[in-house]
């Protein structure tokens, strides 16, 4: 037999496959554009962001102006007028509807990146360094873990007082009570990165921390946060609802769904669309992110590949 | 290929132990995992040393030293003459341009996020001074050419090549610093059979394209006496025996390498019936609580008191003509692979 | 041998075979997985028999299908996304794919019993390897938990575990590689199975544990007169303990023969190659033989023969037409269709 087979190179092994991208990021968005999910939440999505940036698109009536709040109309059931009926004041509960999504979605986004940022950061040097850093960190993080969020926002915003209390001061509160949990999630991803052998073979090259963190880890740890950020907008959004019909979140004149639904439960009976039309858009957002959630789980869960 | 003039890599008295610790705040040690506990040896130019063993012997411990990617308890490292100190980052840096390696997963051992290029290409971005920026799409794609792979596919990611190429791709890694010293942790004990072959051709053709020494850790006996001019045997954490290819395949001494070597199975059915066997009893004790005197001893059949008592060195012995740390060493030729 | 008490009205008890039926026969056995790149065919019209004290060598590549297929026939596929679209698997002339779920476990771990590569991953971690091995006498045989307890310990000491009436309250996790794969042969072998399937049953061990799990197995064969299928890709093993070996690459079988008479002079060109890439004394310097090119992609196979692309022996019609399994004795196999010039040594 003859031996000039021996050690060749193997020529375009790789059969032509469907045009399939190659990065494992890119791979992501190629499922994640063929799942349904993804899809309807996403366009819901879209649509709750462009009602918060342009309200006026969806709207008619400008929500803010007080002279289409006609305390002569107050409490006034669904009409062609008033799609959704009016409220206490006699404002058109279907533009306010429309103009509450922007604090809903901006509480959501800051709170996510608020949390996302720190939680992230420190997750990954707790992981990275271990030792002392993540004795620190980990302490640290488990007692603010150990309140219960809703609760300890609740705290937290009225210890600063109604007169105080807007956007912001929400954002903070669900802030300062949310970054654990990023945390241990980078942290545990963090530390499973490290371990590859990738890394290993990056720092027998001589490759110094911000390398490996940056190039190696980093990189390979991002799924789990994206997954739990993605959710986490909903979680706030929820949140703030319930603080703000609380009476310790937004305060009129800001718009928000959980100070609507506030407003409507005493006359729940007589004129329930005050307040279903509020929870239904709260419900729908907050459904629109867990789904999200759940389809970029999908598409970036490792063991599907 | 023939290994000549003085060692490259020395290695004396390399210890590595691991603390068992016991609390979390007060920590209190409790003992030592003695993974790798008093190793010596050289490496020449050239030169391939096998190293074979079974797990939790060390030999991983034992390349992650050589790598300085674990600190040793004691004992020194040195290289072309010069001793490596893990604590001074420039004597590292340096130390790590002439001595890298090959890992035995090339499913793990590839960042599933880079491109192959900025794969192979990432030693120039540490060590920047060994090719300018410009040159270096250039050195990545020959370095591809070197280990058979189409340069082509520079861009191109891990998960679209199969383990063997995955292989190559590391193993070009490993080259992309001109070193001297390539460790090779079981190279090919995770590639399909049909395979191994042309990765161990591949690292052969390269040893004497490029003058390598090479450190070749593995399980594989028959691979390991292909490949290497010298064989050190490790038994938990130390080396037992150690020679040419030739004095530990066909004169073995110490009783731990004529099992080893009579437990390989032979790719020959030809007198299995009738063939030899020494079959070890029980497993290797925990490198936590080795065994008094020799390691060996509470396996081994040879075993008398003095073995409990004195601990047999690694010396040439009466009838031996290498080196082996047995009290009763003595050539038994078992047949065995290949 | 078989306790009177199992079920086993659906098939001829005792004897080993019907007629000249074999004790364990896959037909053009055909299995397929839906994956999200398309369909793999896992498993290609697979046929190989075993007989009763037998050791059949099932030797083949990842990819190759060889596990595919005995996971077809204990049953443990998961379908979907597995589909079995042809083929028979007779067990004493019973076809098994025809048998309902409730029939099948009957036969599961009875009479077909199987050993993982893996030991720590297939025992449960949360209870005591005595439990586990009493379980399946508790379970299968109605024994009470002090019986099943006993004959536990008998089976431990049976495979060779040390002290094995103060280990049997240990967890898996506080044994040694070695000793865990005793364990699950002991489960393996509690019911008394007539055929053992041993997916790759060394792979994870050192070799002097595996020389030990070897001898083991074999003993156990010689006493109780079990059917083993012994899947593994290394030429050594199958060379220590097989009787007969079928060769499978890219889900089929290219060579069938008695271990002899494919070391002696391989009728398949891959056989050929796989046993020519082996280092020898005589090779020391020298480039190793390897086969060139990669193992096929399941999704994409090549036409024709599945092993052309790397094939020294190819001519037009391998790249056209898939080859049948030719018979070149009563006892040997190959789908090649140049089998004679690979006998002969004559490359294309």
């Amino acid at each position: 037999m003859s031996d000039t087979l021996t050690e060749q190179k193997p020529k375009s092994v790789k059969p032509p496959k469907q045009k399939k991208p190659a990065s494992l990021w890119s791979d992501a968005w190629y499922d994640l554009r063929r799942s349904k999910v993804f899809i309807i939440a996403a366009v819901m999505i879209a649509v709750l962001v462009v009602m918060s940036i342009i309200p006026g698109l969806f709207s008619s009536v400008n929500a803010f102006d007080p002279t289409t709040c006609d305390l002569t109309k107050a409490r006034q059931g669904v009409s062609a007028a008033h799609i959704f009926g009016t409220d206490n004041q006699g404002c058109d509960t279907y533009s306010r509807v429309i103009y509450g999504a922007r604090i809903s979605i901006m509480v959501g986004v800051f709170s996510t990146l608020v949390t996302t940022l720190i939680g992230g950061l420190l997750g990954l040097l707790a992981g990275f360094y271990g030792r002392w850093t993540d004795t620190i960190l980990s302490r640290v993080a488990e007692i603010f873990f150990a309140i219960p969020s809703t609760l300890g926002a609740l705290l937290i915003l009225a210890l600063v007082g109604r007169e105080n209390a807007g956007i912001w001061t929400v954002v903070v509160a669900l802030s300062v009570l949310a970054w654990p949990m990023v945390l241990r999630i980078m942290r545990a991803a963090v530390m499973s990165a490290k371990s590859q052998d990738y890394v290993l073979a990056a720092r027998a090259l001589g490759a110094g921390p911000g390398r490996l963190m940056g190039r190696h880890i980093l990189p390979n740890a991002l799924a789990p946060v994206i997954v739990v950020a993605t959710m986490n907008m909903g979680v706030f959004i929820a949140a703030e609802a319930a603080l703000s019909f609380l009476g310790v979140g937004i305060q009129s004149p800001d718009i928000s769904w959980g100070l609507m639904i506030a407003d409507a439960r005493n006359r729940f009976l007589q004129a329930p669309e005050a307040l279903l039309f509020p929870a239904l858009f709260l419900s729908l957002t907050v459904l629109a992110f867990v789904m999200l959630g759940d389809a970029v789980r999908d598409a970036l869960d490792p063991k599907l590949r | 290929m023939a290994p000549q003039g003085d060692p490259i890599l020395e290695v004396r008295d390399l210890v590595k132990h691991f603390p068992l610790t016991q609390g979390i705040v007060m920590k209190r040690q409790i003992g030592a995992i003695k993974a790798v506990d008093g190793v010596s040896f050289d490496l020449r130019r050239g030169e391939t040393l096998g190293v074979v063993g079974e797990s939790g012997c060390g030999k991983s411990t034992l390349a992650k030293l050589l790598m300085a990617l674990e600190k040793p308890t004691s004992g020194s490292v040195k290289v072309n003459g010069e001793l490596v100190d893990v604590h001074k980052g420039s004597n590292l840096k340096r130390f790590r341009r002439n001595i890298q390696m090959v890992m035995q997963d090339p499913y793990t051992s590839l960042n599933p996020r880079m491109t192959v290029g900025d794969i192979i290409g990432e030693p120039y971005e540490i060590h920047t001074d060994v090719a300018p920026k410009g040159d270096r799409r250039k050195k990545v794609q020959d370095l591809l050419e070197v280990v058979g792979l189409n340069p082509d596919h520079i861009n191109r990611y891990p998960h679209q090549f199969s383990g063997g190429q995955r292989q190559r791709i590391g193993i070009a890694r490993g080259l992309a610093l001109q070193p001297e010293i390539i460790i090779c942790d079981e190279p090919v004990s995770a590639l399909d059979v049909s395979i191994q072959a042309q990765v161990i051709n591949l690292l052969e053709r390269l040893q004497t394209e490029f003058g390598l020494a090479y450190i070749f850790i593995a399980h594989d006996l028959s691979v390991v006496r292909h490949i290497s001019d010298r064989v050190a045997v490790m038994y938990l954490g130390k080396i037992v025996e150690i020679g040419k290819d030739t004095e530990i395949y066909d004169k073995p001494s110490h009783p731990y390498t004529q099992a080893l070597l009579s437990a390989v199975p032979v790719p020959d059915p030809e007198g299995r019936e009738s063939r030899e066997r020494i079959i070890l009893q029980g497993d290797p004790p925990s490198p936590a609580n080795p065994p008094s005197g020799c390691r060996f001893r509470t396996r081994c059949w040879k075993a008398q008191e003095i073995c409990a008592v004195e601990e047999p060195l690694l010396q040439i012995r009466p009838g031996t003509d290498h080196e082996s740390a047995c009290h009763f060493a003595e050539v038994h030729d078992v047949v065995h692979a290949s | 041998m078989k306790n009177p008490s199992v079920d086993t009205h659906l098939l001829p008890a005792d004897s080993g075979s019907i007629g000249t039926e074999p004790l364990l026969a896959v037909d053009n056995l055909h299995v397929e997985f839906t994956t999200r790149q398309g369909v793999a065919r896992a498993v290609n019209g697979v046929s190989y028999a075993l007989n009763a004290g037998e050791t059949l060598a099932v030797l083949g590549e990842s990819g190759s299908g060889k596990s595919v297929t005995a996971q077809a026939i204990m049953g443990i596929l998961d379908m979907p996304p597995a589909r079995i679209p042809k083929g028979e698997i007779r067990f004493r002339g019973t076809d098994l794919l025809q048998l309902s779920e409730a029939q099948r476990s009957q036969i599961r771990g009875q009479q077909i019993a199987m050993i993982f590569q893996d030991a720590l991953s297939a025992l449960n971690p949360v209870f005591t390897v005595g439990w586990q091995i009493a379980e399946m006498f508790r379970v299968h045989k109605g024994m009470s938990k002090k019986a099943a307890y006993a004959k536990a310990v008998e089976l431990m000491d049976r495979v060779r575990i040390p002290a094995a009436k103060q280990r049997v309250n240990d967890y898996p996790h506080q044994f040694s590689g070695g000793m865990r794969q005793r364990i699950m042969i002991a489960m393996s072998i509690a019911l008394d199975p007539d055929v053992l399937i041993a997916d790759e049953p060394t792979t994870a061990l050192d070799v002097t544990v595996q020389a030990q799990i070897m001898e083991l197995l074999a003993e156990l064969q010689r006493e109780s007169n079990m059917g083993m299928i012994l899947i593994t890709h290394d030429l050594g093993v199958v060379a220590d303990v097989a009787d007969k070996i079928a060769v499978m690459y890219g889900g089929r079988i290219v060579e069938n023969a008695p271990v002899h008479d494919i070391y002696r002079n391989a009728a398949h060109p891959y056989t050929k190659g796989l046993l020519e890439s082996i280092p020898r004394v005589d090779m020391k310097g020298q480039e190793l033989y390897a086969i060139k090119g990669l193992p096929p992609n399941l999704l994409d196979m090549p036409t024709g023969c599945a092993f052309h692309p790397r094939c020294p022996f190819r001519q037009d019609d391998c790249v056209t037409d898939v080859p049948a399994l030719h018979e070149i004795s009563g006892t040997r196999s190959s789908a090649c269709h140049y089998w004679r010039e690979v006998l002969d040594g004559t490359a294309g």
